[in-house]
């Protein structure tokens, strides 16, 4: 296995996170494909440590983690703020800027 | 030869897994799904010599943001069907056709990074743990603690936006403070 074969996964797997950020209206399963892009990062940012011989990769890979989980934590709080004030989590339903 | 079947083994499981994420249209599947593709994520890094950061793959994606995600799912009505109506199919197209030629300018970009030298090299004989903590506590000793800080501020955060009128407690009241309470409570969301 080389370097290449792991960064075409992460690339993949990337692009599906990021096909559901385009397609997804509903903001609970815009959260979940966001989750998939960083998962994603963080595969390749391991092959690199991996295969350079080199920890800084993984450093980086854990600081991912722990913004993966404070937006978490963030953005449900305001998810379900949002839900009781207007009663839906559908992107289209809630844009009340219009220019 | 053992590093390849397990490779394209989870990597075929991990592609699969997210894709029912991203197409299904049932929340509780996108749910199930995406906890079991971080779980099979975490097989990477154990395959790549970063035991550690498998490890905290699993606690931290499938013990505590997939919680979350659960405890978030019982306060929307999406265990039934998502309904998404796709109504600017232009859009789509043209997002889709940028990132696609981004790749393409990915992948035919000079390596830069080919003779890269090791910052903070592997020492094997160590084990990935006790590295891992050599490196995080020295050369990334402020960065942790800011990311210490961020989740405080996020953990607050997150109790202070979702604890917003929840000071009345259901359990402390009767029946019928709890019907004229609900009642009050649509009056106020008529007004507005």
């Amino acid at each position: 296995m080389t370097l290449n074969d792991y960064l075409i996964l992460s690339t993949i797997i990337f692009f599906i996170g990021m096909i559901g950020v385009i397609r997804r209206k509903n903001l609970l399963m815009l959260f979940f494909s966001t989750e998939i892009m960083l998962n994603a990062v963080n595969i390749g940012m391991a092959a690199i440590s991996k295969f350079h011989g080199d920890l800084t990769g993984q450093m980086f890979a854990f600081f991912i983690v722990a913004i993966a989980a404070s937006e978490v934590a963030i953005g449900l709080g305001l998810l379900i703020l949002l839900f009781k004030r207007k009663n839906t989590i559908d992107l289209d339903n809630i844009s009340s800027m219009r220019g | 030869m053992f590093e390849i079947v397990a490779f394209y083994l989870f990597a075929f499981l991990v592609i699969a897994m997210f894709s029912i994420t991203v197409f299904t249209n049932n929340a509780l599947y996108a749910l199930s799904s995406l906890a079991a593709g971080m779980i099979f994520i975490s097989a990477f890094f154990f395959i790549l010599d970063a035991d550690f950061l498998g490890v905290v793959q699993i606690i931290v994606y499938t013990g505590a943001v997939m919680a979350l995600y659960a405890f978030g799912m019982m306060f929307f009505d999406t265990i039934s069907e998502v309904k998404e109506s796709v109504t600017n199919p232009k859009l789509t197209f043209l997002l889709s056709g940028l990132a696609a030629l981004l790749v393409v300018f990915i992948f035919v970009a000079p390596l830069i990074g080919a003779n890269a030298e090791a910052l903070y090299p592997v020492h094997p004989e160590y084990g990935n743990a006790q590295d891992v903590g050599l490196v995080l506590f020295t050369k990334y000793l402020v960065p942790f603690e800011v990311a210490a800080v961020m989740l405080l501020v996020a953990m607050i955060g997150g109790i202070i936006l979702a604890g917003k009128k929840m000071d009345i407690s259901y359990t402390e009241l009767s029946e019928k403070e709890i019907d004229d309470h609900k009642v009050d409570s649509e009056i106020a969301k008529d007004m507005k």
